[in-house]
């Protein structure tokens, strides 16, 4: 027997007790797992994007289209050295499964855009194709798109000018990212702005969502931002602009502030763990205060006893976090792999650190107030059940 | 006479109850030679619990001496005590006090984690502390799964098994019956005769009183034969 045996033996006393337990534990750190990958996929928008882009769009909201006619004016704005942008399509692969897809102007968007990297003939064939689609390398791969096939596509919001929702795009190109930030993101398909323009029931022709200015090198992303939404102040299409972390975190945050509501849930999930693991610990010390005692008889230490009772608590704590964890991270995984990298749910070593941070906190939570009891525990008094 | 393994010089020792204060023994004094077999005897509250605690280093006098083994235990600290104790003295309790999730054999182990003996030379030790108590074919027998009597036994197994000089028994066959608690008192006596343990019980048992060499009478704090 060792002193981890003794240890381990405690906990398990009551069995029933220490498992439920542990799974309220292990529950509380998968949801901890999936939550904080949520968050930081809804923060990590803005970690690998440099402020070498401004992003512009209606005042109001990005659902608001501005006119393609701005171009010239946002690219006369010195410092901005090229204008591409973006029209949300809502595409739908197959029954329901959403794409992220937008409609734009070739040429344009591959400037602004260097880090997708595709052969310059497929650029050229995008261009040229009125019909064409581009389409990332996870996306084309997970639903088994190859060059020169027709892809079936829906549109949530546009159908065409025969009613259908239906439409059909000839894939001329699939790209890539430029290192592993952007080819994780290589989930997207981009259609011809000209060919939306004109087939959709709607007449929207000539305007789109969002404009993305490429700066030039030195430029001031603050001045040029002002100077754009001054240019267009008073005008029927005002603009709001601000970089691309921004216009990214902003973007999400309309669903609502995403780290506030994660940080909220967990903090209820651990407040719970932490009264449910905290009433564990002490119960289980406060049953066995003789048993506690005989071991300072024997020559444990006020120290060794406290140890034990804080290692009761780090066993139960750590192993029902690293279960959890490793549960999220399948789960996470699981998601990622069914969705085709669309929900990048997969647990990274930011997650697994702030979880390795949160099973030691939590261990000396639950398990002080008891050991420090155990370690003040008078022998005789115990012993005499006083 | 041969040199004492306990001294007690003097001792006082004041109990608090909330407001009260109540004094339990009185300016005891009180010798032990080695190898000698004491049994305490006295009515309830008349210090004999108390007395048992203080010489096996459990609690500390208010005021006088406790010296065991040439010791002056009432003057070492917290820790220096715990030590003092693995090393010198073993117990045993009326209610045994094993550890309901150990086995005999990790009941009997228990103060072997305080030593730095291997696991091999420990495994050994236990062995041997089953044998003496004669409960080898117990050793992995959780305790629920013994008689009061063989978790007396481990209990005395677990006492003897880092060999100290001294133990100090309370009530020890206090929740046996007549038989049991003679062939647990027989134990005691071949511990102190063949193995040179010396022995201080406490009990209420004339009985078993008579298996030691002497007994000594406490009344309301006080030796009578010191008090006479």
């Amino acid at each position: 027997m060792t002193r981890a045996g003794f240890v381990i033996a405690n906990l398990f006393r009551r069995r029933t007790r220490t498992i439920l337990t542990l799974l309220s534990v292990i529950m509380a750190f998968l949801l901890f797992g999936l939550l904080q990958s949520v968050n930081s996929i809804f923060s990590s928008g803005a970690d690998f994007v440099g402020a070498t882009r401004l992003f512009t769009q209606a005042r109001v909201s990005f659902t608001v289209a501005l006119p393609v006619s701005m171009v010239p004016k946002l690219e006369s704005v010195p410092g901005v050295a090229r204008v591409a942008y973006l029209q949300w399509f809502g595409g739908v692969w197959q029954t329901n499964t959403p794409l992220i897809m937008f409609a734009l102007d070739p040429q344009r968007y591959h400037d602004v855009y260097p880090e997708w990297v595709m052969p310059e003939e497929q650029w050229q064939t995008f261009e040229r194709t009125r019909t064409g689609m581009v389409a990332g390398r996870q996306l084309a791969k997970q639903y088994g798109w190859k060059i020169g096939q027709k892809i079936p596509i829906s549109s949530q919001i546009w159908p065409q000018k025969n009613g259908s929702k239906a439409w059909q795009f000839d894939l001329v190109g699939i790209f890539d990212g430029k290192d592993e930030e952007w080819q994780k993101r290589t989930n997207q398909a981009f259609i011809q702005q000209d060919y939306f323009d004109e087939a959709n029931q709607f007449g929207i022709k000539g305007r789109t969502n969002f404009f993305v200015l490429k700066l030039a090198p030195g430029a001031n992303a603050e001045t040029i931002s002002k100077t754009v939404d001054a240019m267009f102040e008073n005008s029927p299409d005002e603009t709001k602009t601000q970089t691309e972390k921004d216009f990214n975190i902003s973007f999400v945050k309309q669903i609502g502030d995403i780290g506030l509501i994660v940080r909220w849930i967990l903090f209820a999930v651990f407040f719970t763990l932490l009264l449910v693991v905290g009433n564990t610990m002490a119960q289980s010390v406060r049953e066995r205060i003789p048993e506690l005692a005989v071991l300072k008889t024997l020559g444990f230490s006020d120290g060794s006893v406290l140890g034990f009772v804080l290692a009761e608590a780090f066993a139960l704590v750590l192993s029902g976090g690293l279960v959890g964890m490793v549960l999220a991270s399948l789960a996470g995984a699981g998601v990622e792999k069914a969705t085709g990298g669309q929900f990048l749910l997969s647990l990274n070593g930011g997650v697994w650190l702030i979880g390795i941070v949160a099973i030691v906190l939590m261990s000396v939570a639950v398990g002080l107030l008891p050991a420090l009891r155990a370690r003040r525990l008078k022998i005789v008094d115990a012993l005499a059940g006083r | 006479m041969s040199e004492p393994m306990v001294e007690v010089r003097n001792v006082t020792k004041v109990y608090e109850r909330g407001r009260q204060q109540i004094e339990v023994l009185h300016g005891l004094t009180l010798e032990i030679p080695k190898g000698d077999f004491v049994a305490l005897m006295g009515p309830s509250g008349s210090g004999k619990t108390t007395l048992l605690n203080l010489i096996g280093g459990l609690d500390k006098p208010s005021s006088g001496e406790v010296r065991v083994g040439g010791v002056r235990i009432d003057e070492l600290g917290s820790s220096a005590l715990a030590r003092w104790r693995a090393h010198n003295v073993g117990f045993v309790f009326q209610f045994y006090n094993l550890m309901p999730v150990l086995s005999a054999e990790g009941n009997v182990e228990l103060p072997l984690l305080l030593t730095n003996l291997s696991a091999a030379q420990r495994r050994k030790n236990v062995a041997v502390a089953l044998e003496v108590v004669g409960l080898a074919d117990r050793a992995k027998h959780k305790p629920r799964e013994l008689s009061g009597g063989q978790e007396q036994r481990v209990a005395i197994a677990r006492a003897l098994v880092s060999d100290p000089q001294l133990l100090v028994c309370d009530e020890p066959t206090g929740d046996l019956d007549r038989k049991t608690a003679d062939e647990i008192l027989g134990l005691l006596q071949v511990l102190n005769r063949e193995h040179k343990k010396t022995i201080v019980i406490v009990t209420h048992d004339p009985k078993a009183a008579e298996f030691a060499s002497r007994t000594l009478h406490l009344e309301k704090g006080q030796l009578l034969e010191q008090a006479a």
